[in-house]
């Protein structure tokens, strides 16, 4: 991951500064439908409890060579209901342990959506047909967008819902609930 | 103004009057972690730092997911869950016990009205006793076991009405099949999902719970139903707590109605590697199967069992099946020990294993070789879910599924219709 423009995160007049952060997407070949028992068996999830261990086998059964692929603040791209199936946290820490940055789908199942944001996982929704495997990728959250460098293209994607931007921010729902001594998410909820 | 089931509960339990789409913390009856996710529960708890729990009763954990422990590193995590039971004094149902699913209504820890979460996405089961339950992450139960409360986004609603009289050999998991071939795996998520209808009505409550079950299945929150008399009767043996059965309002808002019909409808089966690809039993009558499995927070109960059994009876299992039966508690194995179902599944040549979820989630009791196809009552059957990438796992009814194991071949279960009548 290429930080290209990171400022702290300060309230200037109203508008926050843009981060802008630069990544390589990672594409399975299934895109739809990805099933939690997909990003990490149930054959690993029972026995280990390490997720630097765990997050070596993510995606075996439907891509056995995709782990290995996997860098440090790369992007995983997929299709519609992403993460259905089972309530295993295992799946978005493996994800986030293996170096993704974030996920950006069509759209997510809700367990999984909880449970990324929980734990300091981001997850966009976004138009993600046009991204191929290997492209690079730059995020601006703030603003909303999200720019296809390889291929020159610009989408919009949907704004991260405020409970999950306050739990991102404070670092997952832990570290947001010993800040806070609860639940703290105001009336803009 | 009118509101849905999902709306009211959740307005119950949070002070104030919510609608679909808002933000609510609330405060939760009843949570629970199984032996794949309360290790991360644990370990979240104590992130936290506090010390204590909230309420331990309205907490425990459940050991059915790899019970017995197939391995060390099992072991290890049983192990865990033991120490902090033991550490909090905390409710803890060991090997044995049976599935979650079933423990946690069997044992009255829920009734009518109630909000509950568990660490295992198929928690929607209560909705059939009119819970607003649901399936969450392990953090998220560390949080409420800890507090007491959790946060919401109130779903918005849609209105499944099943209409008919089902046809002898049918069952109410062709029912939930058959849905979620028409609703598709993506088609209720986030949504909570009521039931209506005749059919329903006239189901057991053991028959709608695996509807219920199934409702996370089409991505739903929530699969609930109207508390009826039978609903009142079963958990009155079951919860010390009074129930507080929800019904909708006339004119509650939703955001689809659904229709169907099942007076006509044939046994369904689930085919690799989705649930919503679901297809008649008749499309499938060449279809070999090596393995069958009955069991399951979706089909283990007795009535299931029952049904199996009559199918069994005088029969044997084709010798090229493996045939597997778990029970979904202790209580249930030991009524159909009584009612002599056990000594009819042996004699039958099937397996009989320990309560617990093992070959429906690939840790143990049956892994599946290379190529192989089985035949589950189970509610998934993603690739590798029982243990093997490169096997094939078809789901059903238990009838169907005894029916199978008897002809070595996808069969359908009407052709024992005397028996099943």
């Amino acid at each position: 991951m290429k930080k290209i423009k990171k400022k702290k995160n300060k309230i200037t007049e109203g508008v926050k500064t843009p981060i802008l952060t630069q990544h390589f997407a990672r594409r399975l070949k299934v895109q739809d439908n990805i099933n939690t028992d997909y990003v990490i068996s149930g054959r690993y999830k029972f026995r280990i409890q390490d997720p630097k261990e765990l997050c070596k086998h993510i995606f075996e059964d439907i891509d056995p060579e995709f782990a290995a692929r996997v860098k440090k603040g790369d992007i995983l791209v997929a299709g519609e209901n992403f993460g259905c199936g089972s309530s295993r946290e295992q799946a978005p820490q493996s994800l986030k342990t293996a170096g993704f940055y974030a996920v950006i789908a069509k759209s997510f199942a809700r367990i999984f959506y909880r449970n990324a944001f929980n734990i300091g996982l981001m997850l966009i929704e976004c138009n993600t047909g046009f991204i191929d495997d290997g492209d690079t990728v730059e995020l601006d959250i703030e603003r909303g967008k999200l720019k296809d460098v390889s291929k020159g293209l610009v989408f919009d994607v949907k704004p991260i819902p405020y409970v999950m931007k306050k739990l991102l921010e404070d670092g997952g729902v832990i570290e947001h609930f010993k800040k806070y001594g609860g639940f703290s998410f105001n009336e803009q909820a | 103004m009118a509101s849905t089931i999902a709306e009211k509960i959740l307005s119950n339990h949070c002070g104030k009057d919510v609608r679909a789409l808002d933000i609510a913390v609330c405060d939760v009856d009843f949570c629970f972690g199984q032996d794949g996710t309360s290790s991360i529960v644990i370990d979240s708890f104590r992130k936290l730092g506090l010390g204590k729990v909230f309420d331990k009763n309205k907490f425990c954990m459940v050991i059915d997911h790899s019970a017995p422990s197939p391995n060390i590193g099992v072991s290890e995590i049983h192990k865990k869950m033991r120490i902090f039971a033991k550490e909090f004094d905390l409710g803890l149902y060991d090997s044995g016990c049976g599935v979650c699913h079933q423990i946690v209504p069997q044992y009255g820890h829920v009734t009518c009205g109630d909000l509950v979460l568990g660490a295992d996405s198929h928690t929607c089961t209560y909705g059939a006793i009119n819970v607003f339950s649901t399936g969450v992450g392990s953090t998220d139960i560390a949080i409420t076991l800890a507090s007491g409360k959790n946060w919401f986004k109130v779903p918005e609603t849609i209105k499944v009405i099943v209409n008919g009289k089902l046809p002898v050999g049918v069952y109410s998991k062709d029912i939930i099949l058959h849905i979620a071939k028409d609703i598709g795996s993506n088609g209720a998520t986030y949504k909570s999902v009521e039931f209506y209808g005749e059919a329903i009505s006239d189901l057991s409550v053991d028959a709608r719970l695996t509807i219920s079950n199934m409702a996370v299945e089409i991505g739903a929150k929530i699969g609930i139903m109207e508390a009826d008399n039978k609903v009142l009767k079963w958990v009155a043996g079951k919860s010390k707590r009074a129930p507080k059965p929800v019904q909708a309002d006339i004119g509650a808002r939703y955001v689809a109605v659904k229709e169907y019909d099942i007076s006509k409808l044939s046994p369904q089966i689930a085919k690799p590697h989705a649930v919503d690809n679901v297809s008649d039993v008749g499309e499938l009558a060449q279809q070999r199967i090596d393995q069958a499995f009955l069991g399951t927070c979706t089909n283990g109960r007795l009535e299931d069992l029952e049904i199996a059994a009559k199918i069994l009876k005088r029969n044997k299992v084709n010798p090229e099946v493996k045939f597997i039966i778990a029970p979904a508690s202790r209580e249930i194995f030991l009524e159909a020990s009584k009612k002599g179902l056990i000594d009819i599944f042996i004699e039958a040549g099937c397996v009989v294993v320990g309560p617990g979820c093992g070959p429906c989630v690939g840790t143990h009791n049956g892994i599946l070789a290379d190529g192989e196809v089985a035949i589950s009552t189970a509610n998934r059957n993603f690739k590798g879910r029982m243990g093997n990438p490169n096997s094939f796992i078809y789901l059903a009814s238990p009838a169907t599924v005894a029916a199978s194991a008897i002809k070595g071949s996808i069969a359908d279960p009407r052709e024992y219709k005397k028996r099943l009548a």
